[in-house]
């Protein structure tokens, strides 16, 4: 695995809500415990990125898909797992020992009107992150790496005195995007970077994130609740499900031919332009929560193929023939 | 018979501080019994305004500037409040994106289900709008609908909760429905489920159907036709096939060109530069002007009509001239 970009392994993130000490007293067996609720946001996954690649995290509202790029940038701590750089580790760093990984691997949010701070100038917004990474630079070559990544997101370097407000939606987007961009970053988090914007903005946001991988050899973790999108950028997809991946492929066979029959629902239920309605699989009962999961597979309460084994052993991700992965009894029996 | 709902020439203003703007002009559509309409386009183009306008529940400082709503043949811009209550959430339901917006957090489904069915119908008793209401439930495959009536709303997740918003919808056995971005806050399974049920209700009950959206792919699969709005005009209408076939519209066909289905895989999709204008900044003439690889001189100058695109989709656009209309 040396020539991964990134290695996740085994990575495992909750979040304590128990709130104060006296939430969290119960009372069973005839004594007190102090009884903590975890959400179970994510668990035991693993998969690389490979360099310039395209890397797809899909699945449901609350599935994890968030949390998972948050801890890979180390904005949450793993409670579990590691996550190597280039082959270096860099989930147990100190700030000043992650430093130069931090300028590597940047982030891009969903939402352009929460992630620009509304004080600040185009300008500030972008000078901060690159004096911070190269305090050398003088005033002038600070200036032209500001014009020079404006105009690479397609904008216009006179606006950088202006505040946030001052722009739309895809705008601000753009901006973010060359937040990241100015500090040479090969890796990009892009958490629902479309998502807020219209169709005909998508497009061209869509299109400047891929111009800048070609140019720049660029990976992403992209995530995305819109499908075709993902299935149209994307060299490699991983289907998450309540914190658990479940499969995970090229995006041709993931899309064409998908064996999870998780990733099967939710491809069935993608709307196409101008397809016949109806027809999709319909599953059982509702997503349960990640503060108590679901014993053995984390779908067997919804999946039509569940049996007895399903519901104690929690199937690992297993290699088929065509190189994709599956977590599934199921599959792995010959049965789906 | 009358058409179940004919709009015409509704114009939609604003009355800003800053000073009057025009939301929507010379907005015409009409409805059969039965029928499902999509309505598209992006953030802002006035598809919201519209959808409220038929129900006359626009916001302050908005109002109906001029043009008719013509449900059954009655003109409701112009009718009374008292006439207007009547009609609203009886014989036309609204469903809105966010389900908390219909649904009371403090108060039981039950007890909001009976709520508005007593205020349309005071001479219902207690069983018979508890039965109604479980009727509706069970139509919107809500398992367990008894135990469900004793639950509030925050005890539903999200597709639940629109579903319950559907029974209610439902409850008084409306003409029509207006369904603004039922599903957009909403995964894709879920919203499978929600769209299959809609067209299921309109199939069954004649149930007419304004679906608001800017999802294509969603109108698509579920209307029969659509109108495309685009800076509070609509654009083009016809056959939902149609139009998603064989766009006339510059903007339409861009719309369609921009989807990720229409590249190949991991090619530059199609954009479509710029813009939407915003009310203050309408250029003149044709609005979608400033981004349209086709204009011409005309189109800086005159807005285009409604016309009869060379396939017999309805287009305003000047590339579609005058003779057209005289075939
Ligand atoms: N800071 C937090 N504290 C407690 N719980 C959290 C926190 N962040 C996320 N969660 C929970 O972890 C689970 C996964 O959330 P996450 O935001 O990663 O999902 P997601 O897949 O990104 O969903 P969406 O598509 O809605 O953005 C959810 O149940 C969520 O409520
Ligand atoms: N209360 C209001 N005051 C002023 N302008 C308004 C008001 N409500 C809507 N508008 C304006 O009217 C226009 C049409 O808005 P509308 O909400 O109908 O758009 P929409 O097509 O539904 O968009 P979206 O997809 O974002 O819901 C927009 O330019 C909007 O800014
Ligand atoms: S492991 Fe079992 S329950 Fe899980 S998806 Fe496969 S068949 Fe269904
Ligand atoms: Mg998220
Ligand atoms: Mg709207």
């Amino acid at each position: 695995m040396s020539e991964s970009l990134l290695s996740v392994r085994n990575l495992t993130r909750h979040f304590d809500i128990s709130g104060g000490l006296l939430d969290q007293i119960r009372f069973s067996g005839g004594r007190f415990h102090r009884q903590k609720t975890l959400v179970r946001a994510v668990n035991n996954i693993s998969f690389d990125i490979l360099p310039g690649e395209t890397f797809s995290v899909v699945g449901e509202s609350g599935c994890g898909k968030s949390t998972l790029g948050r801890t890979i940038m180390g904005l949450y701590a793993p409670n579990a797992g590691e996550i190597h750089y280039r082959g270096d580790r860099i989930d147990n760093l100190d700030p000043r020992s992650l430093l130069p990984y931090r300028r590597k691997m940047q982030m891009v949010f969903q939402d352009p009107y929460a992630s620009l701070n509304p004080r600040k100038t185009i300008r500030q917004t972008l000078e901060a992150p690159l004096r911070y990474h190269n305090p050398k630079l003088s005033n002038g070559e600070v200036q032209d790496r500001i014009e020079e990544v404006m105009l690479q997101v397609g904008s216009d370097p006179q606006w950088i005195s202006r505040l946030p407000h001052e722009f739309s939606g895809g705008q601000r987007q753009r901006i973010s995007i060359a937040r990241a961009l100015i500090v040479d970053p090969e890796f990009i988090v892009a958490d629902e970077p479309i998502s807020a914007l219209d169709v005909s903005i998508q497009a061209q946001i869509l299109n400047l994130m891929m111009d800048l991988q070609q140019q720049r050899g660029l990976a992403y973790l992209f995530v995305a609740h819109d499908l075709s999108v993902v299935e149209h950028i994307s060299d490699r997809v991983g289907v998450m499900y309540l914190g658990t991946m479940c499969e995970l492929a090229e995006t041709a066979a993931l899309f064409e031919n998908p064996r999870h029959p998780y990733t099967r629902a939710l491809m069935s239920a993608i709307p196409r332009l101008g397809g016949g309605p109806g027809g999709h699989v319909r599953l059982r009962g509702e997503v349960p929560t990640p503060i108590n999961l679901p014993s053995g597979c984390v779908f067997h309460g919804r999946c039509p193929h569940a049996n007895d084994r399903c519901r104690v052993e929690i199937p690992g991700l297993r290699r088929l023939d065509d190189g994709r992965q599956v977590a599934c009894h199921g599959v792995e029996e010959g049965r789906i | 018979m009358a058409k179940l709902l004919e709009v015409r020439d509704l114009v939609i203003r604003f009355g800003l501080r800053t000073g009057e703007v025009t939301a929507t002009s010379g907005v015409s559509f009409s409805l059969d019994r039965g029928e499902r309409l999509g309505l598209v386009g992006e953030s802002g183009a006035g598809k919201s305004v519209t959808g409220f306008s038929i129900i006359n529940l626009i916001s302050k400082p908005g109002y109906i500037a001029s043009g008719e709503v013509n449900f059954n043949g009655e003109n409701l811009a112009r009718v009374s409040p008292e006439r207007m209550r009547q009609i609203r959430g009886n014989r036309i339901s609204m469903i809105f994106q966010d389900p908390m917006m219909t649904l009371n957090p403090v108060l039981t489904i039950g007890t909001q289900m009976t709520e508005v069915l007593h205020r349309h119908r005071p001479e219902l008793s207690r069983e018979q709008a508890r039965d109604i209401a479980l009727d509706k439930l069970r139509k919107v495959h809500i398992p367990s609908p008894e135990k469900r009536l004793e639950q509030y709303p925050h005890e539903f997740s999200g597709g639940m909760r629109q579903r319950i918003i559907i029974a209610i919808a439902l409850l008084t056995d409306p003409e029509l429905i207006i369904a603004d971005e039922p599903t957009t806050a909403l995964d894709v399974t879920i919203q499978a489920e929600i769209m299959d049920l809609l067209m299921e209700l309109c199939e069954k009950d004649g149930m007419g159907l304004i679906l608001i959206t800017h999802d294509l792919a969603v109108v698509s699969q579920v209307t029969q036709n659509i109108a495309v709005m685009y800076a509070g005009r609509i654009v083009e209408k016809g056959p939902t096939s149609r139009v998603i076939a064989q766009p006339q519209h510059p903007y339409t066909r861009g719309l369609i060109a921009a989807l990720p289905q229409s590249s190949r895989h991991g090619e530059r999709l199609n954009q479509i530069p710029g813009m939407m204008p915003t009310l203050k900044d309408m250029p003149p003439g044709c609005a979608f002007n400033p981004r349209c690889p086709h204009v011409m001189e005309i189109c800086h100058r005159q807005i285009p009509a409604l016309r009869p695109g060379s396939n017999g989709n309805m287009a305003a656009c000047h590339l579609y001239p005058e003779e057209n209309a005289h075939e």
